[in-house]
């Protein structure tokens, strides 16, 4: 049953082929024999699970099953859940049980979902590789000496070695799409604002967007239809309705209009994944859509762009930690000062401190303007490249990652070459724009996936586009051997 | 950009972050790194281009004025490291 799409699920479960508490336990069971191996979760959440599967199944005989009733998934550990410890990947928050749900975790649930846990990460959502952990590295399921990539290493690990049907992921400059190319899976970053941040502990505002991470791009629309819509609770999310992405999926891509990006083919490509990316072009050719290219001149500034606006919004945003009302505090403060100075080194690791200096740096007198400012003026610039773009073409393609999983340690030492991991992805959060990683090879063994941008609230067009490449051929239904 | 273990200190201290002597090297080398990595964007003409902070130039929506939550105050300092009476403790701050 772990090798079933979310609506076969669904279908099995509604003739009765099993019981939500069968689902469930199979998937807890498979945890725990698996887990220990991959290290995909910081907390498990068996026991609450199986409670609420039994619920369900009470329900179900009713007839008041909500939608999803019975769907396993995970949450990564950026989004607070009552009750239940919410660590954002740090030792500053290994002591947190959040108070509240995030509104994700809540219409989740209220759809009947059933998180199995809370998946590993990056700390604070840091990296690129999920080694900057304090729960330590995740394994890539494809090889365990690979990185899952990250910062949602431990859900895209957790849903590639289906130890659950999907998973949540937050994406600020690739954290979804980047660890989902990695693990041979589907990753969705929607439109900024499109899906509520309230409860998803903040990493840079104005960048940061919660998504998915699934097995298909049928099973993103399914629960992104859950996920969106506007929450008063959240006042960067978008007043506007949200349309049935399911729909949408089967729709003919005849005449569909995608832009090869030039800009994403240079130097430092691996060859098999450029080689993927252009046999899926000719396969969507030869279904209708019309091929051309585009370019987008300021992505080249997009990384150092990035580098200045995340860690300047994180050094703001992570300021709240400070050993006062919630979180890490050092051992006998000697006085004020000394708790807010000792509590922040020790509870914070050497990535996250580092990304707080940079963002003190750039935030600070006599340096706004050369950093900050001129930063927030380069993401306009790549923003309007992007809409010029999206005049002439309705989606843009190119590769998620330049290259495939990486090893673990690999680039650990080396924080430029592992920044330049994201050179693909963050001109789509600097934009705000939309975009899909989808699996579509494979290269030394590891899976990767094209990428899929698409103009502001076309999440719909790029689920179609990727179901019409899911229908046509079977890399997302690929699984690794041990984990099959 | 010169950075140096004085810029570092300064920084720190605006970012209220302790760095012992052993780290502070490896500081000094990572926002070195950084900065020469953004160094790049001093080249790029953005005059006259308006800073872009949201994607979609959203406003914020504004609500009526009524009480939406109730006081939680005692649930909410659970996770609290020490409190007292309803108030956050920390070390003694006037002498």
């Amino acid at each position: 049953m772990h090798e079933q799409s979310i609506s076969q699920m669904l279908d099995a479960l509604d003739r009765k082929e099993y019981s939500c508490e069968e689902l469930i336990t199979h998937h807890v069971d498979r945890i725990h024999q698996l887990d220990e191996q991959l290290n995909t979760f910081i907390t498990h959440t068996a026991e609450q699970a199986v409670t609420r599967a039994r619920v369900l199944d009470t329900a179900r005989a009713k007839g008041e099953a909500p939608p999803l009733a019975g769907i396993p998934i995970a949450h990564k550990d950026i989004f607070c859940t009552e009750g239940v410890k919410t660590s954002a990947g740090s030792h500053m928050l290994d002591n947190f049980t959040s108070p509240y749900d995030a509104t994700v975790v809540e219409k989740l649930q209220a759809v009947g979902a059933i998180s199995l846990g809370k998946t590993n990460m990056d700390e604070f959502a840091m990296g690129s590789s999920n080694e900057n952990s304090y729960y330590g590295a995740v394994k890539n399921p494809w090889s365990e000496t690979a990185v899952p990539g990250g910062s949602s290493g431990g859900s895209a690990a957790a849903v590639a070695a289906r130890l659950c049907a999907a998973a949540t992921g937050t994406d600020t400059g690739g954290s979804i799409r980047q660890p989902a190319s990695m693990c041979g899976i589907t990753g969705l970053k929607p439109t900024y604002g499109r899906v509520s941040r309230w409860g998803m502990i903040a990493y840079a505002s104005s960048l940061d967007q919660a998504g998915t991470l699934t097995r298909s791009a049928e099973d993103a629309a399914i629960l992104l239809n859950v996920m969106a819509g506007y929450d008063p609770k959240d006042s960067t999310s978008l007043f506007m309705d949200v349309p049935d992405y399911t729909q949408a999926l089967n729709k003919p891509i005849d005449g569909l209009r995608i832009g090869v990006c030039q800009e994403y083919f240079g130097q430092g490509l691996d060859p098999d994944i450029e080689s993927g990316i252009q046999l899926a072009l000719k396969m969507f050719e030869s279904a209708g859509a019309v091929i051309s290219d585009v370019t987008i001149p300021a992505s080249q500034h997009a990384i150092p762009a990035y580098y200045v606006i995340a860690p300047a919004e994180a050094s703001a945003n992570l300021s709240r930690y400070d050993g006062v009302r919630f979180g890490y505090r050092c051992e006998s403060p000697a006085d004020l000062a000394d708790l807010y100075q000792r509590s922040r080194n020790e509870g914070f690791g050497t990535e996250v401190k580092q990304r707080i200096m940079v963002g003190s740096f750039a935030l600070s007198a006599g340096y706004y303007d050369a950093y900050y400012r001129k930063a927030q003026q380069i993401r306009r610039l790549i923003k309007d490249d992007f809409l010029a773009a999206f005049k002439k073409v309705d989606l843009i393609i190119g590769p998620t990652t330049p290259t495939p999983a990486f090893k673990i340690g690999e680039k650990s030492e080396d924080q430029i070459s592992m920044y330049l991991q994201d050179i693909y992805t963050i001109t789509s959060n600097l934009a705000g724009l939309p975009a899909g990683s989808f699996p579509v090879g494979f290269s030394q063994g590891l899976p990767f996936g094209v990428q899929i941008i698409g103009n502001y609230l076309d999440e719909a067009r790029i689920l179609n586009l990727a179901h019409r490449l899911q229908l046509e051929t079977d890399w997302h239904k690929m699984s690794p051997e041990e984990f099959s | 950009m010169i950075v140096d273990k004085k810029v570092v200190a300064n920084i720190a201290e605006l970012a209220q972050l302790e760095i012992l002597p052993e780290n502070m090297q490896e500081f000094v080398d990572s926002l070195t790194d950084v900065l020469n990595l953004v160094e790049e964007m001093q080249s790029v003409d953005t005059n006259g281009i308006e800073p872009m902070s949201n994607p979609l130039d959203g406003v914020q929506r504004l609500r009526s004025d009524t009480v939406t939550e109730s006081d939680q105050r005692d649930y909410l300092q659970e996770v609290a490291p020490e409190t007292a009476n309803g108030l956050y403790l920390v070390p003694k701050v006037i002498e």
